[in-house]
């Protein structure tokens, strides 16, 4: 059972091994999912504008990146040309300090110490999970009653499960990091 | 926003260390007329949601429970207001964290 603590020198966080896997592939899988940067002019790319930038088709994708202008396209279609792609590199970097914390696991699991920048960068990386795997699944208020109703071979029962367990991982790391 | 199984307990916990910028947003005025909306969704936690009020815009952690509070009742909340440039940046600082936020003039 993972724990997660205030210490002295910082968030103390142990997972077991599967845990530790768990959320070591789902990372892995939202920094593929992050990967394709939206086309662009190399110049611009590299100062953080995008050539131009489309609501992405992929509804996580769709959920990560939100318009940030409900009724006016072209305003949302700015913002996200000059904010995607800083916004993916953050999200990416997220993903990595978690990933690097869990590249020491041993065989019995993984015991780290994060200071605020990296509890940070934990907590908005697996919220950047939550919010796929929740998307995914079409979470909504209702979820917990929906996931006992399954059937334990469906294929979401796993998916619930690891919902749930990140749920729980993340509001942990809220109340060590306040 | 769901409640985690391991229940929020409210008003327990001390109040943020890092105050990453002072409260700038209290006045309304016509100079102002810009707004950073923050909408419901069942994913993001209300602990979260709190906690990134609070180091995003420095509120006090009161302010940051009702604005959640508003958020996850009325489906939304007004979480900031001022120029353009400002909520366009505050929005793009929420999106970082997750949250679904929007840019609205305020009319």
């Amino acid at each position: 059972m993972s724990t997660v603590k205030k210490g002295r020198k910082g968030v103390v966080v142990r997972l077991e091994p599967e845990e530790a896997a768990l959320v070591r592939a789902l990372m892995e899988q939202l920094v593929t999912l992050l990967g394709d940067a939206p086309d662009g002019d190399d110049e611009l790319a590299s100062i953080g504008i995008a050539d131009k930038a489309e609501k992405p088709d992929d509804p996580v994708l769709a959920r990560l990146f939100p318009d940030a202008y409900r009724d006016d396209g072209d305003a949302a279609g700015e913002f996200r040309r000059y904010t995607e792609l800083g916004l993916r590199d953050g999200k990416r970097e997220a993903a990595g300090t978690v990933l690097g914390a869990l590249a020491d696991a041993t065989s019995s699991g993984v015991d780290t110490v994060l200071d605020k920048e990296q509890a940070q960068a934990w907590l908005r990386a697996l919220n950047d999970v939550r919010l796929a795997l929740g998307t995914r699944l079409d979470i909504s208020e209702e979820w917990y009653e929906e996931a006992q109703d399954l059937d334990p071979r469906d294929p979401r029962t796993a998916m619930f499960a690891a919902y749930d367990w990140l749920t729980m991982l993340q509001e942990s790391l809220v109340q060590a990091v306040w | 926003m769901s409640a985690a199984v391991s229940e929020v307990v409210m008003g327990t916990a001390p109040a943020p260390v890092e105050l990453e910028r002072p409260d700038v947003h209290e006045d309304l005025g016509a100079d102002r007329p810009w707004l950073a909306i923050v909408w419901n969704d069942p994913i993001n936690l209300m602990s979260y949601v709190t906690y990134v009020f609070q180091a995003v815009f420095g509120y006090p952690k009161a302010k940051a429970e009702k604005l959640m509070m508003d958020v996850h009742h009325k489906g939304r909340a007004v979480v900031a207001n001022g120029t353009r440039e400002e909520m366009e940046r505050d929005v793009e600082i929420l999106h970082s964290y997750g949250l679904w936020a929007t840019v609205k003039r305020d009319d």
